[in-house]
């Protein structure tokens, strides 16, 4: 046979420009995807500023938001932006909205590609990493936002109308603000009024009423607790608040912060002692530690238990079981005082943000992005979400003359309660893995169905925590 | 012609050995590759850290749950799902009371003892791990109401909430899915055995458990091998992953009572952002299975019987 093996040179040249051909293209893809910065400066000319249009929008230029289609839908946003183009009508266009389920994999390709768009909704099973976002330099500081005066008091800048935390939450240790969480959640105990009155009590203010009144629904034949033992993750949302209200919120900072020794405290054992004691007296539904949320909630929503840990979601997300009883009337409580030597007073509560919204380094129009949010965070568009979607917004107030559903309106007098006494631990958006499977699962769990004592479980957690802060791969936060 | 004769073979292997390898080879490299580096996932920085990730291995007490987890399933699925198929089988198509004519047969109303085996296997993992979980349910699961109802009221156990009996209760839904294909597996091999040979041990005077250990089984063996490897792949992977995600408490509990090696890298790298751990925990993974498969096929290496 022939040499079919050797070719010649013009064959090899040909063959090399045409390799060249293909690799050139994708050479670009590549430093696009890893550098980003190909994408140059694309950003829209800056509007001119006036009281109207305090952030100073480019009033014809174009606006691109994306919206995390979760619980909430998208028509909130939609209406905002409705709002938007009143005060910018010639933008009329060229305003896009879009909403997906899937926020990562829709907006990385546009991060990395220099070209992502001016509002994100960055929510959802598919959020993106916000350390790693704010660590590649890929957000707006949103101060220009926070110090704008607000929509419905020209008088008062956007900062002062936030509920307390959220300009905190949206910071990571140094003085920007990266995102701006739009939603807001209250935690604690959830019980039924009704449910309550039927055993002539009243919401117990204190530890010892609590067991008193769990007492008296034991003879009745009523558990006084019950929580998912399938996700024990949800007993902090009273726990944590407890423990502050105990140890005072410094407990919690150095929780957060990792610090040595930071579950030994005192305020841990009692609130852990309190409730163990719960489990040991027989006041948790039976059966608890293998029920899911959903199931959970149903046996208290039937009435089999009175209290249940939980957020201000359970209102709709009970809505059905809670509706068979019309006179249910839902409410939040506070955690209980322990003792009168108790550090923060009653009505200590946890509350903070959901549904963070940030504008990208890379927007073409961050201004625009930015407005949107102070229209949003306006009392119109705040109340129209409120009445849509049934939650709180982090606008402070605003829900004068709206006729709230029974949870929300009890959130609402409970956070007044509160005042400047609101917690926000963030063990569960810093370190998810050791918030929701070691403490969770690995230890509160095991305590809470009577497999492990509350000393036991503050040393194993305690360990947790250690092994969190020795693990090189954990991004570390303080507060 | 003779030295053409690789080439001319190799001809005809090229492309798929080369499919072979872009498709299977290559990400199994891939992944070696990865479990070196400290790659997150999410971003496509990365850089080599060596050994780390193994080293970090042998100090993480819930990998070592997993692989305890995922050996006990390795080792009992695979017994357990095996018998009861082998049983149910033999019962099917040869345990039956003898009838006239025939020389053997199944019990009585086999045919639909047949499909009701098979039926699981037409549901979906997530819909049976569903369903089981119902059952589980210790305040309104079938399994408390049935204790009370037969008046063991006092025994209320938490099922898949209570770390001792957490894995045997996920364990026993997957032998549920799983037992109904291998009836129909072994139903299938059972019946291309000659009927003469039982016939002629019949006549010798043989029981049925003679002629399952005589017959049945020697004759099935190379099915009740492939069945072997094939169950105990299926207990290290995805279904496996899927039981424990859907059923069990946290998932992976309660206390990492169920932890499994699929669902631990999984974790790992969706949940936590390690994505390069989760790649050195599922090679070690991938050490596990051809460990199990190596010894598998030495164990059950004997002489092929003809017939």
């Amino acid at each position: 046979m022939g040499s079919t093996s050797e070719f010649n040179r013009r064959d090899l040249v040909k063959r090399a420009a045409a390799l060249g051909i293909v690799a050139v293209p994708a050479m670009s893809v590549l430093s696009a995807c890893a550098g980003g910065g190909s994408g140059g400066d694309n950003k829209v000319e800056k509007g001119k500023k006036s009281a109207r249009n305090p952030l100073a929008v480019n009033e014809s230029a174009g606006l691109d938001v994306v919206i995390f289609d979760g619980g909430f839908g998208d028509k909130y946003a939609k209406d905002a932006q409705g709002e938007y183009l009143k005060s910018f009508p010639k933008a009329d266009g060229k305003v896009k909205l879009s909403s997906t389920q899937k926020i990562q994999s829709t907006l990385q390709p546009r991060f990395n590609g220099g070209n992502p768009p001016d509002l994100v909704d960055n929510s959802g099973a598919e959020q993106m990493d916000f350390g790693t976002l704010v660590a590649k330099d890929q957000l707006t500081d949103l101060t220009a936002l926070l110090d704008a005066p607000s929509v419905d008091d020209p008088g008062k800048k956007v900062r002062d109308t936030l509920r307390p935390g959220v300009v905190e939450m949206g910071q990571f240790g140094g003085k920007e603000t990266w995102i701006l969480y739009y939603a807001y959640t209250v935690y604690g105990v959830w019980y039924s009024k009704s449910n309550l009155r039927k055993l002539d009590a009243e919401y117990p203010e204190t530890w010892d009423d609590m067991l008193a009144l769990c007492a008296k629904a034991k003879k009745k034949g009523v558990a006084g607790w019950t929580y998912p033992g399938k996700y024990p993750y949800y007993l902090p949302f009273s726990l944590y608040p407890f423990i502050a209200k105990i140890g005072g919120a410094e407990v919690l900072r150095k929780i957060d912060n990792l610090e040595p020794n930071a579950w030994k405290d005192p305020a841990v054992k009692a609130a852990f002692d309190a409730y163990y004691e719960l489990y040991k007296k027989g006041y948790v539904l039976k059966g608890s530690p293998g029920l899911d949320h959903l199931q959970s909630q149903k046996a208290w929503a039937e009435g089999k238990a009175l209290f249940i840990p939980n957020g201000s979601w359970v209102e709709n997300e009970s809505a059905k079981q809670i509706a068979k009883n019309p006179h249910f009337d839902l409410a939040v409580g506070a955690p209980s005082s322990l003792s009168d030597s108790d550090k923060m007073p009653y009505g200590t509560l946890w509350a903070s943000g959901g549904e963070p919204y940030i504008v990208p380094r890379k927007a073409r129009n961050a201004e625009g992005g930015m407005e949107l949010l102070r229209i949003m965070l306006s009392r119109k568009s705040s109340q129209n979400f409120i009445k849509q979607v049934s939650s709180l917004t982090s606008l402070n107030g605003g829900t004068e003359g709206l006729t709230l559903p029974p949870g929300l309106a009890s959130a609402q007098v409970a956070l007044q309660k509160a005042g400047q006494n609101i917690v926000n631990p963030r063990l569960q958006d810093w370190y998810v893995a050791l918030q929701k499977e070691r403490i969770g699962v690995g230890a509160l769990g095991e305590m809470m169905a009577g497999r492990m004592t509350p000393d036991e479980a503050i040393k194993k957690i305690q360990k947790y925590a250690d092994d969190t802060r020795d693990d090189s791969s954990v991004k570390k936060y303080k507060r | 012609m003779k030295h053409g004769k690789y080439r001319f073979i190799a001809g005809f292997l090229a492309l798929p050995l080369a499919i072979y390898a872009i498709f299977v080879i290559s990400p199994f490299v891939q992944a070696i590759y990865y479990s070196f580096t400290d790659w997150t996932g999410l971003s496509p920085d990365m850089k080599m850290v060596g050994f780390d990730n193994y080293a970090r291995l042998f100090r993480d007490d819930v990998f070592w749950a997993a692989v305890g987890n995922s050996v006990t399933l390795l080792l009992l699925l695979p017994v357990v799902t095996l018998s009861l198929g082998l049983f149910f089988a033999f019962m099917l198509n040869v345990g039956g009371r003898r009838r006239r004519k025939a020389v053997i047969g199944g019990v009585r109303g086999s045919g639909a003892y047949k499909i009701l085996y098979f039926f699981p296997q037409v549901l979906s993992v997530p819909i049976v791990a569903l369903l089981f979980q119902f059952a589980y349910n210790p305040e309104s699961g079938a399994l408390n109401a049935f204790f009370k109802a037969v008046g063991l009221g006092r025994v209320q156990p938490d099922w898949l909430g209570d770390p001792q009996i957490a894995l045997w209760c996920v364990m026993a839904a997957m032998v549920w899915a799983n037992v109904g294909f291998y009836v129909v597996l072994f139903s299938a091999g059972m019946s291309s055995i000659p009927k003469d040979f039982y016939e002629a041990a019949l006549l010798d005077g043989a029981n049925r458990l003679n002629t399952f250990f005589r017959i049945t089984l020697p004759l099935l063996w190379d099915t009740v091998q492939t069945g072997w490897i094939y169950m105990g792949i299926l207990a290290l992977d995805v279904s496996a992953f899927a039981f424990v995600q859907i059923m069990s408490v946290g998932p992976g509990g309660p206390d990492y009572a169920t932890e499994v090696l699929p669902l631990y890298v999984y974790q790992k790298t969706f949940r936590d952002g390690q994505a390069g751990y989760a790649t050195a925990i599922g090679v070690s993974l991938l050490i596990v299975t051809l460990v199990f498969s190596a010894v598998v096929l030495r164990l059950g290496r004997r002489e092929r019987l003809e017939f």
